[in-house]
């Protein structure tokens, strides 16, 4: 007879409620997304995420595991849509399909399944579309709120997500903010003209363009901090995310204002508090040990600032995942924890002699 | 506040806080009716058997010693009540192996007829070994779970200079309230034991720590040691696993014991309330170790109770006092729902470390679901107050490397179950390192027997060979000596 | 062409480098056996099918034999060895690792020929001749040699009882969706 271990008690937690809290907690800014950027946006969130099961169902039959218990634990659904987020949100259907596919696939199933995956999924297959195709990635379109009068309708959008509808895009697309301040400067302009028109709050509220997930920082922020408080994630990583890119912005804003971009301006476009919240934050790919957590989120921060600053992309939050993605491993050796009883290195505590003996002094005397 | 004040906040890293289910806490202790028969393992501690002194049949009194300590770390089992001794055979043990041990069986006579003791005027004036010593002989193990003999723990004094003596009054596993009734009902009792322990000990201060969540019985120890100078009541936070020796002496004094040492290695030695309640009833009455206070509890059982239990008791006769099942209970436990162990039916005795008696629902129990793939959120790293990595540990056992477990901090594992109850995946963290610390021990045995064994034939090998060349060289021997012989005659012929 | 001339120098070079040190750091004899000999009983049973345990040792080492050949030294042996080949332990190719075997006298049969005893490689069994013999259960290697030369058929092989001090926790019962991540 198997003996039973303790404990014989277990708190309210499961992977699946893991997962469908971090999906609840994405749905505030994924709605005002959705309704900045009209159908075709819930088309391709919609159609991402159906690829999604659908590759995670294939993928587990061939593996001959159980489909239902994997499936319903809400992980697949939960990378489909951080992958959705960080699309174009006008993005013509085989985007997402193709992204789905890839993310569960290649960047989840093909490394052993849940838990297993090095990489995070979504960010894989966000690289792997930006560098396969490129023009597609890069059409930004203006917010156009559901039921404005420019906003395209749900038959309208049928046919911006599934094709003849470029010529529309392709009318009204533009770059990102990060992307224009980039061509800009790089055309030796300052950043005060290439900030014309370009106003901070736009970018803060969600109503300038870029990805569905860039959208509103307030209510990414509330999401965020729902998952602090409900424990589902440490405050470590978003934090070290937010000050790696932060910090250099500050600094370097205030030694030329006029070529770096201010802290304001990253915090609040591009992919910056998405990540840190959501995407850094996944725990399968970032390292298991409290200070690792801190060094790997700040790596993230810096990353992102460094590709933005100086890279060829405009954004580079899904790079700067991946790179301290790889890292983890080496991160997790390296910064264990130090054990009760033991140093850093693994020797037993000596109180027998230096600012310990003192202590134990003090202590064995009842000194204040 | 007095020592804390340098010390800003109480409490150590990691842990968490299960459901606190304290259901039992308004209920006052009732004693349990002496049930039909007694069942006394030999090993109902740390250390080796105890070995029987009476014999089968004898008519025993209550507090007539029946077995004496074995070698080493063991300690004596004295009778609960007078009557016959009719049987000293296997019986299971209240032990997760569900496998039996030597056990006593004892009739009760129902005249519950006490043997002779000769009681010291005043045992606060014995000198600190004459306790040590009484308490040894009085059978009293650590009462909080672990059974550690208790007179070992108190002559740990000598030669190392303890200054503080921490009574632990933490009950920090959910359900239980035995200790919590204790120090309620008799803080005199528990203070007078105390105080005996700090002479035994040595230490010139005491502190009894106490959880939040007991502020009756916080108030009750603080009104007793009013008189006493030296002993001080510390409330300390509601948190699991308080109650385990190193997170209390972290929590309290901010020390940590080295790995590999003990508390007294660095001057604190600490005991449970149940520990100095037993000390005072053994020196002041001269009652050795023969009951003690069992919380039963859980949603499966009809009335929960705190009983003081006759030891030997059946767990059956707590449950059907405690007017039995009023569910299926789907977990039956000997101690708390962190460390407590499951018991495979209820008819297991009670021992001096059985704190709780636990019949648990399916909902107490929690989602049953098997083992999933670890998804790295490191929950158990949080959870884990020694800050070892249960994931990475976990993730080599099940590849069997050991080693590398071992390499994680596997031996600095306590066993509190923080990361299994914590784990999203409910993979069985502790279990894991249940096996592999026990597989180490396997190993380690079985190499020494591979080594000794090859030794031995060794050891044979060069005796045949020496055998073998002793034949030879008898034999050459035999053959010089027959030819010298054949030699002589052959010259004798000659000459002649 | 610069890019294949460099590469191909690269190579070459890269080669003749490797090659010295093949040469230059030669070991000569082979540590290895020696190694996996240490490991062994060393009571050249012969259960294995070999002469002895040093010619175990040595197929062994040169990968003749699988790991998993010493039903004596049973699984933890195996892990042993391969920890120090570096080989994948497969445990299905191992009979069902019944555990340790141990070697029981039965007395009523015992003749006290003190055949198993001249026998017995590691001197497990005491006795006297025309005295009931007895196995040390310390020293029994389980190698079955005794079994064999008994005249009564008196030896038994049996796993020895677990009591609860020497019980420990097996493993896990794990499912097939962790088995398969592990």
């Amino acid at each position: 007879m198997m003996p039973i271990a303790s404990p014989h008690t277990h708190a309210p937690a499961s992977v699946r409620r893991v997962m469908l809290e971090v999906l609840l907690a994405l749905l505030p800014a994924t709605a005002f997304a959705v309704y900045q950027f009209g159908w075709p946006a819930l088309y391709l969130l919609i159609i991402t995420s159906a690829f999604a099961l659908f590759g995670e169902a294939l993928s587990l039959r061939l593996a001959g595991r159980p489909v239902g218990s994997s499936l319903n634990d809400g992980s697949a659904l939960l990378t489909a849509w951080l992958l959705a987020l960080s699309l174009p949100p006008w993005a013509p259907w085989w985007i997402g399909a193709i992204g789905g596919l890839f993310a569960i696939v290649v960047g989840k199933q093909v490394f052993g399944g849940i838990g297993q995956n090095i990489f995070n999924p979504a960010m894989l297959a966000r690289v792997a579309l930006l560098i396969s195709f490129p023009l597609e990635m890069t059409l930004w379109t203006p917010p156009q709120p559901l039921f404005s009068a420019t906003a395209p309708g749900p038959i309208d959008a049928l046919a911006i997500t599934f094709g003849g509808g470029a010529a529309m895009i392709d009318a009204i697309s533009g770059a990102s903010l990060l992307g224009h301040v980039k061509t800009e400067l790089g055309r030796g302009l300052e950043l005060g003209a290439a900030l014309q028109g370009q106003p901070i709050t736009d970018s803060l509220y969600g109503t300038a363009r870029g990805s569905l997930g860039e959208g509103s920082a307030p209510l990414l922020l509330i999401g965020g901090i729902y998952l602090i408080a409900r424990g589902i994630i440490g405050w470590a990583i978003p934090l070290a995310v937010i000050a790696g890119a932060l910090l250099p912005a500050l600094l370097l804003n205030l030694i030329d204002p006029e070529h770096y971009l201010g802290p304001l301006h990253h915090l609040f476009s591009g992919a910056l508090l998405l990540s840190a919240f959501f995407i850094a934050t996944d725990p399968v790919g970032s390292p298991a040990t409290p200070r690792g957590r801190i060094l790997f989120g700040a790596g993230i921060g810096l990353l992102i600032y460094i590709i933005r600053t100086w890279g060829g992309f405009p954004e580079g939050a899904a790079f700067a995942v991946l790179l301290m993605n790889s890292a983890t491993p080496l991160i997790d050796h390296y910064l264990r924890p130090r054990i009760y009883g033991r140093e850093r290195g693994g020797e037993p505590l000596d109180y027998s002699q230096g600012r310990r003996a003192a202590r134990l002094e003090r202590i064995r005397r009842g000194d204040k | 506040m007095g020592v804390f004040s340098v010390f800003k906040r109480i409490g150590f890293p990691g842990g968490v806080h299960p459901d606190e289910q304290k259901i039992s806490n308004n209920l006052p202790i009732r004693p349990l009716p002496m049930p039909r028969r007694l069942y006394l393992p030999l090993q109902q501690h740390i250390g080796s058997p105890a070995e029987p002194v009476i014999a089968l049949g004898a008519r025993v009194l209550r507090g007539q010693l029946l077995a004496r300590p074995g070698s080493g770390l063991s300690a004596p089992i004295h009778a609960p009540t007078s009557g016959r001794i009719i049987a000293i055979e296997p019986f299971t043990a209240p032990h997760p192996s569900g496998l039996p041990i030597d056990t006593i069986i004892l009739e009760p006579d129902g005249h519950d007829e006490p043997c002779d003791v000769v009681l010291p005027i005043d045992p606060m004036a014995l000198e600190p070994e004459v306790i040590a010593a009484k308490v040894g002989e009085a059978g009293i193990v650590g009462m909080g779970g672990a059974a550690f003999p208790a007179a070992v723990k108190l002559n740990l004094g000598a030669g190392r200079p303890i200054h503080t003596l921490i009574i632990n009054g933490g009950e920090c596993e959910p359900y239980l309230t035995c200790d919590d009734r204790l120090m309620r009902e008799r803080p005199e009792t528990v203070l007078e034991g105390i105080r005996l322990m700090q002479r035994a000990i040595g230490a010139w201060r005491v502190l009894i720590a106490i959880e939040a969540n007991k502020p009756q019985a916080i108030a009750a120890i603080e009104a007793a040691a009013i008189p006493f100078t030296g002993v001080q009541v510390v409330k300390v936070p509601t948190r699991y696993p308080m109650g385990s020796e190193k997170q209390m002496i972290q929590a309290l004094l901010g020390l940590e014991v080295p790995a590999g040492k003990l508390g007294a290695d660095i001057g604190v030695i600490v005991h449970n309330v149940a520990t100095a309640h037993a000390v005072q009833q053994a020196l002041r009455h001269g009652r050795p170790l023969t009951s003690r206070i069992v919380t039963v509890s859980g949603g499966a059982i009809a009335k929960p109770a705190n009983l003081e239990v006759p030891l030997g008791t059946l767990a059956s006769e707590l449950v059907a006092f405690c007017g039995g099942f009023k569910r299926e209970p789907t977990r039956l436990l000997l101690g708390g729902p962190m460390m407590g162990h499951a018991l495979h039916h209820l008819d297991v005795p009670i021992v001096k470390g059985s704190n709780g008696l636990l019949a648990l629902s399916a909902e107490e129990v929690g989602h049953e679901s098997s083992e999933r793939p670890c998804i790295r959120c490191s929950r158990c790293v949080e959870a884990c107050p020694l800050g070892l990595l249960p994931l990475e540990m976990a993730a080599r056992v099940r590849s069997g490397d050991m080693d590398g477990a071992a390499d994680y901090g596997l031996g600095d594992c306590i066993s509190c179950g923080s990361c299994s109850y914590t784990c999203p995946a409910d993979i069985p963290l502790t279990h894991y390192f249940n096996y592999a610390k026990g597989e180490l021990v396997r190993r380690r045995q079985e190499k020494a027997k591979s080594e000794e064994t090859r030794a031995l034939a060794q050891a044979r090998q060069a005796r045949m060979e020496r055998l073998a060349a002793e034949k030879k060289a008898k034999a050459a021997q035999r053959k010089a000596e027959r030819e010298a012989k054949r030699k002589a005659e052959r010259e004798g012929e000659k000459s002649a | 062409m610069i890019a294949i001339a460099v590469l191909t120098v690269m190579g070459l070079l890269l080669g003749t480098l490797l090659g010295l040190a093949a040469k230059r750091f030669k070991v000569e004899s082979d540590p290895l056996v020696e190694k996996v000999d240490a490991l062994l009983p060393g009571t050249n049973c012969g259960q294995c099918g070999m002469p002895g345990c040093p010619a175990a040792a040595e197929a062994i080492a040169s990968g003749e034999a699988p790991i998993t050949i010493c039903p004596p030294g049973g699984r933890s042996l195996a892990e042993e060895l391969a920890a120090l080949l570096g080989v994948e332990l497969d445990l299905s190719a191992m009979k069902e690792d019944e555990g340790p075997l141990l070697a029981r006298i039965d007395e009523s049969k015992c003749i006290g020929c003190i055949k198993c005893f001249a026998e017995c490689p590691t001197d497990a069994i005491v006795g006297a001749a025309k005295q009931i013999h007895v196995v040390m259960e310390r020293a029994c290697t389980g190698c079955k040699k005794c079994v064999d030369v008994c005249p009564t058929m008196c030896i038994s092989m049996r796993s020895p009882e677990t009591s609860l001090r020497e019980w420990r926790w097996p493993m896990p019962a794990t499912t097939e969706l962790s088995r398969e991540a592990a």
